[in-house]
């Protein structure tokens, strides 16, 4: 009820700026969050992304032209469970906007909202840039990206109520077309279920978890150490004769490591977008998974 | 989900509880507590259970052909086990440890710079392994207004012993309106660039001439700033900082209500494209020393100093993980005027001082592995200074030379290469070695030096 209270004068006060400009400003920390905000804002936000796809999110400077981004945005959507952690909370100060500031509707952290894979037992930084949350990159299983429709759609409502018709419609057409691609995805996919892979980075654990992949093993010896050629060496040997269907980095990532292994093992190496905008054909989400299926398709032997 | 059932249980026991009322406060309040221990206790490892569950559920791997977002967590839900406990609310904690092997070719006692006055904190280390700064930082939002964070410092003291200095502890708020902030407390102004960054995150393992020339190594105080960020796409900031004036450049500051020491900035900066980025800042501190120490004299006058700088960063698209190249300049120009003092057993030395002072150093960056970084910088001083002797009674035979404020013709320079490897983004280790011409003569200095860095993911500000 406090909190109601509390509410209702605060969204005056923010609505009644929009109503005078017209679009909601969204500040996305990952071009994912971007491209699912012009699916359910649509004509309605103005859309910024503070990284793109060939760009490592945990590792941006708090740079001037995120700063003075994030000080008009009206709605921040990040990943959240520590991934920003390096740059977004000193940015949210810097950047001195009430409308974003945690607690507030203006700043959702998508992962944070979820249930997360790979929740470390101890923390420990020997083990690596490890995150305490859990593994943040849920954006790779499309389940999940449903969801994240679903918790954009509330805060859109939230802050821009006005709009709420043209977001509940934005949101039904997405999730429509979405689920009709997802059923078209699974059937596509059923031969990868029980399949193994060896992941550069463990970004993909999501993706690996909604087409029943299992991780035979990890390029970096650690979360976020790069790979070496001890770890490499071992790698071979772990997995001579062990039937691995693929090593999968981002595109963004060093290609060297798993050409490497690739050429010893003669296991294929695959590049995937990472996200969308990793790739030419990777233009929104649909793209991005249309386009990581395509490529896991062409290792079907 | 169990926990209904056990909260209707405790509930169940405190109900049985309640017709104890009578008994004395003090027994109530303990049983309350205890029942508290055991809700926490009990919601503990219930999360704990359901994080074993989720794994459980995501190692069976629900079959492609569920419906979406079945197995993703219920909307707007708390993450599994957020919030049990008190240390929750901990503050954001970074320890940072710092060494050096220090080896130079001349004596650091008769380090100088000559033109310039050195405050009591610029200087050359001493030779040898030594400790460098240890700090500790903590940080945290307070409440919706307001952020706070100190850095103590721990150094040996001249005397042996330890001591702790507070580098910072300041308040800023969070969430004025019209992109207004407010910092208080103390913090390093914002003079030119480097000086608002901690010496663990210096690219060099020691500062800038123009840092130990200018600002006595770093210029930190105490006061107010109050700045405001332009609701523009390119970033413009503007501030005006009102200071204490006690340390270097000010100094000896009388009890005047808004201090001795005014300090106005601009900043700006901006993408050029997804590679490159860009910022910009001028600087203008304005100080009224009353008794500022540098080289045995007092100083009483007035002290601007003006900075400009720039700093440019390339990463190939954005990606800064495996290449990135970064320039940073800073050029400072002083104007200065007054009357300087030196006393001792014999008398008293009066100079009339009237000075220009400028100086500036560049530097570039190159990562050029993951964890390898090679630099070069070049620093370089020169000076314009005017000195009459008014009056001498003390044991001084040549107050002008001793002032240090007499060039003898030399324009201090130096130049300086590093290497440093990164394991991770907690630890670094460098090389450095440099050519200092400081003093008219060459030293030849070679810097080894250490940082780890525990706890807090430090941020990155550009």
């Amino acid at each position: 009820m406090y909190c109601k209270r509390k509410l209702l004068p605060a969204l005056i006060l923010l609505v009644l700026p929009l109503l005078a400009r017209g679009e909601v400003r969204v500040f996305a920390c990952e071009p994912e969050w971007a491209a699912l905000a012009r699916e359910v804002g649509g004509e309605r936000v103005e859309v910024y992304s503070a990284t793109t796809a060939m760009q490592d999110p945990h590792r941006i400077q708090a740079r001037p032209a995120l700063i003075a981004r994030l000080r008009r945005a009206d709605l921040l959507i990040c990943t959240g469970a520590q991934l920003e952690s390096g740059w977004l909370p000193l940015l949210l100060r810097r950047a001195r906007n009430p409308a974003v500031q945690p607690g507030r509707p203006g700043h959702l952290l998508i992962a944070d909202q979820m249930r997360l894979l790979e929740r470390p037992e101890r923390l420990d930084r020997s083990r690596g840039d490890i995150h305490a949350a859990g593994n943040p990159h849920v954006h790779l299983d499309p389940r999940r990206i449903a969801t994240a429709a679903r918790l954009l759609h509330q805060r859109l409502n939230r802050v821009d109520a006005a709009s709420a018709g043209d977001y509940t419609r934005n949101l039904e057409h997405f999730l429509a077309g979405w689920e009709a691609a997802m059923a078209d995805w699974n059937r596509r996919a059923a031969w990868l279920r029980g399949q193994r892979v060896v992941v550069h980075h463990r970004g993909w654990s999501y993706l690996l978890d909604w087409l029943g992949l299992t991780e035979a093993g990890v390029l970096e010896p650690l979360p976020g150490v790069p790979p070496s050629a001890t770890h490499l060496a071992a790698l071979r040997e772990h997995l001579a004769g062990e039937g691995v269907l693929a090593i999968l980095r981002a595109t963004y990532q060093d290609a060297r490591p798993s050409q490497w292994l690739s050429g010893q093992t003669g296991i294929p190496a695959v590049a995937l977008p990472f996200t969308v905008g990793g790739s030419e054909d990777a233009g929104d989400l649909r793209g991005l998974f249309e386009a990581i299926l395509h490529r896991l398709e062409g290792l079907r032997r | 989900m169990p926990s209904p059932l056990i909260r209707a249980a405790l509930a169940g026991c405190l109900l049985t509880v309640l017709p104890a009322a009578a008994q004395p406060a003090g027994e109530v309040a303990e049983l309350k507590r205890m029942i508290a221990e055991m809700q926490q206790r009990y919601e503990a490892r219930i999360s704990a259970l359901e994080q074993r569950l989720a794994r459980y559920e995501a190692a069976s791997a629900p079959a492609p052909a569920t419906p979406a977002g079945t197995d993703a967590a219920p909307a707007e839900a708390p993450p599994a086990g957020a919030g049990v406990g008190d240390n929750a609310f901990n503050p954001a904690l970074t320890l940072i440890l710092q060494g050096r092997l220090n080896q130079y070719s001349l004596d650091p006692a008769g380090y100088a710079l000559p033109g310039f006055q050195l405050g009591e904190e610029a200087g050359l280390a001493d030779e040898g392994p030594g400790l460098g700064e240890s700090e500790l930082r903590l940080g945290a939002s307070v409440d919706p207004l307001f952020y706070a964070e100190a850095t103590f410092a721990f150094v040996d003291s001249a005397t042996g012993g330890a001591s702790v200095e507070i580098e910072e502890a300041y308040g800023q708020t969070l969430s004025l309106p019209w992109g207004l902030g407010l910092r208080f407390g103390r913090f390093y102004a914002e003079t030119g660039y480097l000086n608002t960054r901690h010496s663990h995150a210096w690219d060099f393992a020691d500062e800038t001439l123009t840092s130990r020339a200018f600002l006595g190594g770093q210029y930190r105080d105490d006061g107010l700033r109050l700045s405001w960020l332009a609701p523009t796409d390119t970033y413009l900031e503007l501030g005006v900082e009102l200071l204490r004036g006690d340390a270097f450049p000010a100094g000896g500051a009388d009890d005047e209500s808004f201090g001795e020491a005014q300090n106005a900035y601009l900043r700006a900066g901006l993408d050029l494209n997804e590679s490159h980025s860009l910022l910009l800042g001028l600087s203008w501190l304005r100080t009224r020393p009353g008794e500022r120490e540098g080289n045995g004299f007092a100083f009483d006058g007035e002290s601007d100093l003006a900075i400009a700088h720039l700093v440019w960063k390339w990463a190939p698209q954005g990606d800064s993980t495996r290449r990135q190249f970064i320039f940073q300049g800073e050029y400072f120009h002083r104007d200065e005027s007054g009357l300087l003092s030196h006393e001792d057993a014999a008398g008293v030395a009066l100079l009339d001082y009237d000075g220009v002072q400028q100086g500036f150093y560049a530097q570039g960056i190159y990562k050029f592995l993951p964890r390898w970084r090679a630099g070069v910088r070049y620093d370089r001083l020169w000076s314009d200074n005017t000195l009459a002797l008014r009056s001498n009674t003390s044991g001084l035979t040549d107050p002008l030379d001793e002032s240090g404020l007499d060039d003898g013709g030399v324009e201090p320079s130096r130049l300086s290469a590093m290497l440093d490897f990164s394991p991770s983004e907690f630890s670094r280790l460098r090389l450095q070695y440099a050519l200092d011409e400081s003093r008219g003569e060459t030293d030849h200095q070679t810097l080894l030096q250490y940082i780890l860095s525990l706890g807090t993911h430090g941020a990155h500000p550009y």
